[in-house]
């Protein structure tokens, strides 16, 4: 059975996503949730995956309170319960 | 207008973290009542970069700012950092990686004996400064 998990994201990829702060997603792991945010909102195409297919480096991805850079990345396991939340990373010089 | 409110508490919070940081550079997040420009929260961050010519936001201090803020109905609209022995402008680097066209950032720069606090907007590469405005309580 297919797993939907709430998937919160900044304001910055709302616009993307119909203005929305909170959004389903179905999956069992965070690569399958981002293909599945993907084709419910093209408009996200390039904003969460590089060129090479990793997690975009402008964006963080949480499972509830893990990094999921420190997790297993975009096999990181999902379960019914878990939220996943997207900000902006913040750099510069 | 574009323009950033602070208090007197939350200036003297982001000069006195630029000035504890030393070293190194020093950031953090700053939040406001949703629709206003009246900074009402500074949030500390780390800097995983621990550097004194870049800044990381610690991710998992990004987190807990976020959901911190949204817990006491505010939003995080911005994020400072100092620049140690730079003008408080943003840099290459710093326009390269704003994150986001409505947030406001704010540097600090240490250059100077006297710490220099201004505001900046950074939409598609174009910086544009918007005057702060300290009130007092």
């Amino acid at each position: 059975m297919a797993i939907e998990v709430e998937v919160r994201l900044p304001t910055v990829l709302r616009q993307h996503a119909g203005g929305q702060a909170s959004v389903q997603a179905n999956g069992e792991t965070i690569g399958a949730v981002f293909e599945d945010l993907l084709r419910q909102f093209p408009l996200l195409k390039g904003q969460l995956l590089s060129d090479d297919g990793s997690i975009h480096k402008f964006i963080n991805v949480y499972k509830n309170d893990d990094d999921v850079r420190y997790l297993d990345k975009l096999d990181t396991p999902i379960g019914a319960d878990d939220v996943i939340s997207i900000l902006p990373a913040v750099a510069g010089g | 207008m574009l323009v950033l409110r602070l208090t007197d508490a939350t200036y003297t919070d982001m000069v006195a973290h630029a000035l504890d940081g030393l070293p190194n550079e020093a950031c953090g997040l700053i939040a406001a009542i949703p629709g206003t420009d009246k900074i009402d929260r500074v949030y500390r961050c780390g800097n995983a970069a621990a550097s004194s010519r870049l800044y990381e936001v610690d991710p998992l201090d990004h987190l807990k700012a976020d959901r911190d803020a949204e817990g006491r109905g505010l939003e995080i609209v911005g994020v400072y950092h100092s620049h140690t022995h730079t003008d408080a402008y943003p840099s290459p680097t710093d326009v390269k990686q704003a994150p986001d066209p409505s947030w406001h950032y704010v540097l600090v720069s240490l250059k100077d004996p006297e710490p220099v606090l201004r505001s900046y907007r950074i939409v598609d590469g174009a910086i544009t400064e918007e005057p702060v405005e300290l009130e007092r309580r």
